[in-house]
Formats: structure tokens, C-alpha cells, sequence
């Protein structure tokens, strides 16, 4: 199936000569919730914003359900709808005008029922007619989202959706974009919390400083992630492994001081238990014991600096 | 064309306007009354007639075209340079819509807006003196095409402002003096002969001469050179918004 947004050799280099991205590659999958995981200034929300037509790309292409951003913009943005980063929103306007006036920005026709779902499903039905300068700042957030959706998009874009947010209020958002998931909608979101991508996304997608540096299954992840290492040290080197601990994935450390085990935490036996027993029928003496774990922060973190 | 989306931006827009509707209706009720006391009550019965009419009703062209001008002018760049101010022009720049589906929802409800005060003074103005209009299509033709040129030198200046100072400059240093000095409550001809040469330069003059004209049926200048001048002007304005939108000149970042 081709991809709903895809997105080309996308430079984007400011007035100011900053290069905010340097030749981005990204293909999207319709029906999938991606996460592009980064640090402030990474180049995210440029990302989205030449996506989504707010900037113009200074080379590169980008279509979205196979319509160029740039030279189909209509049939482009028709499909797509932003949450931007900022809370943005007229103080003395309602939620439900604000949703009516994007509805028919996006060149749709007036339709108060689908209105009304999307702010029950957000929980501002109540709220439809208050001034949005009295909601609170997580209600403000959902009638972003609201706006976004009150022209039916195919695509969603949420920069930062969770930014600022309590935790109680970040799992309602996470909600939220679980059960827009169901209804069919693809989710671009950007974030720099870990656990968020983990929570929510189907894929990571790894960014910094213009470059996405790695798009992997959110599963493939984790299994990585899934994986620990038991270190053992031992009192007296080792040159090699002894014969009757080989082809376990036992490794010896460099100084020959220590014994490298991976395992999966979540396989059924993870193999210590015997691993230990027959060290000690080898004749071999522990000092010490301690395992590790790469989270997805490893990763991303080692990924900058290999790229630094 | 989005249709839609000129429909909702006039809507949104005249839905503003509602909210506040005792306000737009008083303020141009209280200042029409206001001009007409001073003008017209205590300095006007000492002037005879201008040009054949009683002065009181000789200002009634100037006066209608003062507010509309002014209102047109704040009212679009208001429009425009509130949701750049508040962010919320993120939502304009990645719809799919052009720029000319843009300044017609823009430019259409603050023109619309001029219209009805415009029409306000016009009935305030009924109250205190005799109106008799020569030409009323023409009137009504002229008043229409005034609220929408300066509804979009209005929406210009809303885009080229980066603050509220700026917003207000523009009007103060210039619409108004032009204004003022383009025969609003006097006629050219009562100038002495350097100043009336040089009246011909401010293109407002032409405006309210052809205004005047759809009223009284004598003006300043020719109605043809009238009319040309607000298409010219209009033209202009429609030129500058369009390469703004191609150049996204103080839009997009």
C-alpha cells in the first residue's frame, strides 16, 4: 500500500542560514500512530509545519495522500489536520464557533452533527458555548484538537500534544489519540517524552538536528529494550570461555575480568538459575553480579552522540 | 474556489461584529449627532450655503465617508492582524485556501461592517437636515466600493503591523489627515488656488467628490476621474494582497 504521507530528500535551510532539516526521509502508513521522538530544536515541528504548508520547503517534496503539498495543496491540506504546539485560540470565541470556522476553512459544508460528536468525544459539549478564555488549559488543548478534527481529516499532526501537561491529563490525551486510532485517523505526533512514543505510537522515529537518525517498530524497540545484560565478575581472569559454557551468548569482557550474559527478561526461562550452577561447576569464583538494561533514552541518546 | 471557506470567515467574522452590535450602533449615532451640533447648529448658520446647499447638509457626504473609511480601514486590519497576533493564523496559512478566498471573507465582513454604520450615519443624519440624494444607485455604488478599497488598505496595514502602535499608526498619521483634507467639510474651491492644486494629489479627495456628486450633482473633479481613482486605488490594493500571500511577507516565518 502506498504510503498516505511521504516525504523526500525535505530541506528546509531559514533566512537566517539555519538548517533546520537536512534532507528528511519519512514514509507514513495509513491507519498507524507515528512518533517522532527529539530534543527542542531537533527539527520536529519544522517537520510537520512544511508537511502540513505553514513553511515552505526550500527543496524536497512531500505528498500527502499522494497529492504534492506545494502544487495540489488543496487536495493536500483537505486531508490534514494540525494541533499546534502553542495553545492558540481567540479568547472570546466559543468552542463551537471556533470548530465552525475551521470546518469550512478546510472547504467543508456546515455540519453541527459531526461537531457535536467531536466535542462529545472530547468532552467539551458542555463547554461548546463558553468562551474559551474561561476552559482550563487542558480543555484549550482539546479544542485544538477539536478544530483539527471538525474537517474530518485523514491525517493528524499533534506537536508536543502532551508539552506542559499534568500526567493525569497526558493519559486522557493518550486516550484520546488511542480511540482516534480506532476510528481510522493516522497520527503524526512529536514529543520529547520517551515514555509517550512507548505509550502510544505504533513507530518511533528518532530526530535530531535535522536528520532522523532512525525509524524502527515501537515492538522491535522494545525487544531490544527487552533485552538485559548480567555481568559477572569473576576473581581470576579468563582468557577464553571454558568449553562447557560456550554457545549460551556468554561473552568474556576485554580484561578477561568479567563474564557478559544477554537474556530476555520476558522469555519464559530466562537461563540464570543454570547459568549459575554450572559457573560454579566450572571452578569459577564471583566477586560480584549486576545486570543493565538499554532503555529507549539509550538508545536515543547514543544515536545523537554517534551523530554529533 | 472554497466557497466554504469564504462563508465561514464572513460568518466568523460578522458574528464578532453581533456580539458587540449596541456598541457599533451607538458610537457612530453619538458622533453623527455630535458633528451636527457643532458643524452644522453652531458654526453652520453662520455660513450661508456651499455651492447652493445649507452647510449642514453639505457635510453629510464627507461626514458618512469619514466613518467608513476609518471603520473600514480598523475593522480589516483588526481582522487580519489579531489571529497573527494570537497565533491562530496557523490555521489560515495551512488550509486549503488562496489568498484571494482569504481577503474576500476578510475584506468582505469589515466592508459590510462600514456598510451598516454607514448607513447609521446616513438615518442619523436624516433626523437634522433635508437630504434629497440626486443619484441614489450611485450613491449607493459609491459607498459600497469606498468600504471595500479601504477594507483593503485596512487588511494590508493589518499584515504589514507587528504591534498595536502600528496598527493604529497608519490610520492616525494618514487616513485621517487625508481625510480631513480631501473637502470632507468643505469644498475645494473655497481653498485658496496653491492649496487646491495640491488637494489633487490625496486621493481621497476624489472619493468624497464623487460621493458628493451621487448627492448633490456638482463635485470637485469630474465623476469619470473619480471613479478611475477608486478603481486604481482598489487595483493597487488587490496587487499588494496578492504578492503578499505569493511572498507570504509577514505571514509565514
Amino acid at each position: 500500500m502506498s504510503p498516505i504521507v511521504s516525504v523526500r530528500n525535505l530541506v528546509k535551510t531559514y533566512k537566517t542560514g539555519f538548517q533546520a532539516l537536512k534532507g528528511v526521509n519519512l514514509d507514513i502508513a495509513e491507519g498507524e500512530i507515528i512518533a517522532l521522538l527529539g530534543p527542542n530544536g531537533a527539527g520536529k515541528t519544522t517537520l510537520i509545519s512544511t508537511i502540513c504548508g505553514i513553511v515552505h520547503p526550500t527543496s524536497g517534496t512531500v505528498t500527502v495522500g499522494g497529492h504534492d503539498v506545494l502544487t495540489q495543496y488543496r487536495a493536500a491540506r483537505t486531508l490534514i489536520g494540525l494541533v499546534p504546539q502553542e495553545i492558540t485560540l481567540e479568547p472570546f470565541e466559543t468552542p463551537l464557533n471556533t470548530c465552525r470556522l475551521s470546518r469550512g476553512l478546510f472547504g467543508k459544508a456546515r455540519d453541527d452533527a459531526h461537531i457535536e460528536k467531536v466535542l462529545r468525544q472530547l468532552s467539551l459539549w458542555d463547554k461548546k458555548d463558553s468562551r474559551i478564555v474561561t476552559l482550563s488549559g487542558g480543555m484549550k488543548r482539546r479544542v485544538l484538537i477539536a478544530k483539527a478534527l471538525s474537517h474530518e481529516p485523514r491525517v493528524l499532526f499533534l506537536d508536543e500534544p502532551t508539552a506542559g501537561v499534568d500526567v493525569e491529563l497526558r493519559k486522557d490525551m493518550w486516550k484520546v489519540v488511542e480511540d482516534l486510532r480506532a476510528s481510522g485517523v493516522t497520527i503524526i505526533l512529536t514529543t520529547h517524552y520517551i515514555e509517550e512514543a512507548e505509550a502510544i505510537a505504533d513507530r518511533v522515529g528518532m530526530i535530531a538536528k535535522g536528520e532522523i537518525l532512525l525509524v524502527q517498530d515501537k515492538a522491535e524497540l522494545m525487544a531490544q529494550l527487552g533485552k538485559k545484560q548480567l555481568r559477572i565478575d569473576l576473581l581470576a581472569p579468563l582468557d577464553t570461555l571454558p568449553p562447557d559454557l560456550a554457545g549460551r551468548g556468554l561473552e568474556v569482557t576485554p580484561d578477561g575480568h568479567g563474564l557478559i550474559y544477554t537474556y530476555d527478561t520476558r522469555a519464559e526461562r530466562t537461563g540464570i538459575t543454570t547459568l549459575l550452577n554450572d559457573l560454579q561447576k566450572a571452578g569459577l569464583h564471583m566477586t560480584d553480579l549486576s545486570t543493565s538494561q538499554s532503555s529507549l533514552e539509550d538508545i536515543f541518546v547514543g544515536l545523537v552522540k554517534e551523530n554529533a | 474556489m472554497n466557497t466554504q471557506a469564504i462563508r465561514a470567515i464572513y460568518i466568523y467574522e460578522m458574528k464578532r461584529f453581533f456580539r458587540t452590535l449596541l456598541q457599533s450602533f451607538i458610537s457612530p449615532v453619538i458622533s453623527t449627532s455630535l458633528y451636527f451640533v457643532v458643524f452644522g447648529a453652531a458654526i453652520g448658520s453662520r455660513i450661508d450655503t456651499v455651492e447652493g446647499v445649507s452647510y449642514g447638509t453639505f457635510i453629510v457626504p464627507g461626514l458618512i465617508m469619514l466613518s467608513v473609511m476609518t471603520q473600514a480601514t480598523s475593522n480589516a486590519s483588526f481582522a487580519i492582524y489579531f489571529p497573527k497576533f494570537i497565533g491562530t493564523i496557523y490555521e489560515l496559512l495551512s488550509a486549503p485556501v488562496n489568498f484571494l478566498e482569504i481577503t474576500i471573507g476578510y475584506v468582505g465582513a469589515a466592508a459590510t461592517k462600514a456598510l451598516f454604520i454607514g448607513t447609521v450615519i446616513l438615518a442619523t443624519a436624516a433626523l437634522f437636515v433635508d437630504l434629497h440624494i440626486e443619484h441614489p444607485l450611485a450613491m449607493v455604488a459609491f459607498l459600497v466600493m469606498t468600504c471595500v478599497s479601504f477594507a483593503l488598505l485596512g487588511f494590508i496595514i493589518g499584515i504589514w503591523a507587528r504591534n498595536f502602535e502600528q496598527l493604529q499608526l497608519i490610520p492616525l498619521l494618514i487616513i485621517t489627515p487625508l481625510v480631513f483634507l480631501g473637502g470632507s467639510f468643505y469644498s475645494v474651491t473655497m481653498l485658496p488656488p496653491i492649496w487646491q492644486a495640491i488637494t489633487h494629489f490625496n486621493p481621497v479627495l476624489y472619493l468624497i467628490s464623487g460621493f458628493r456628486w451621487s448627492f448633490f450633482g456638482m463635485a470637485d473633479v469630474p465623476i469619470g476621474l473619480s471613479l478611475m481613482a477608486i478603481a486604481l486605488f482598489t487595483g493597487l490594493c488587490v496587487g499588494a494582497i496578492w504578492l503578499i500571500f505569493r511572498t507570504g511577507w509577514r505571514i509565514r516565518q
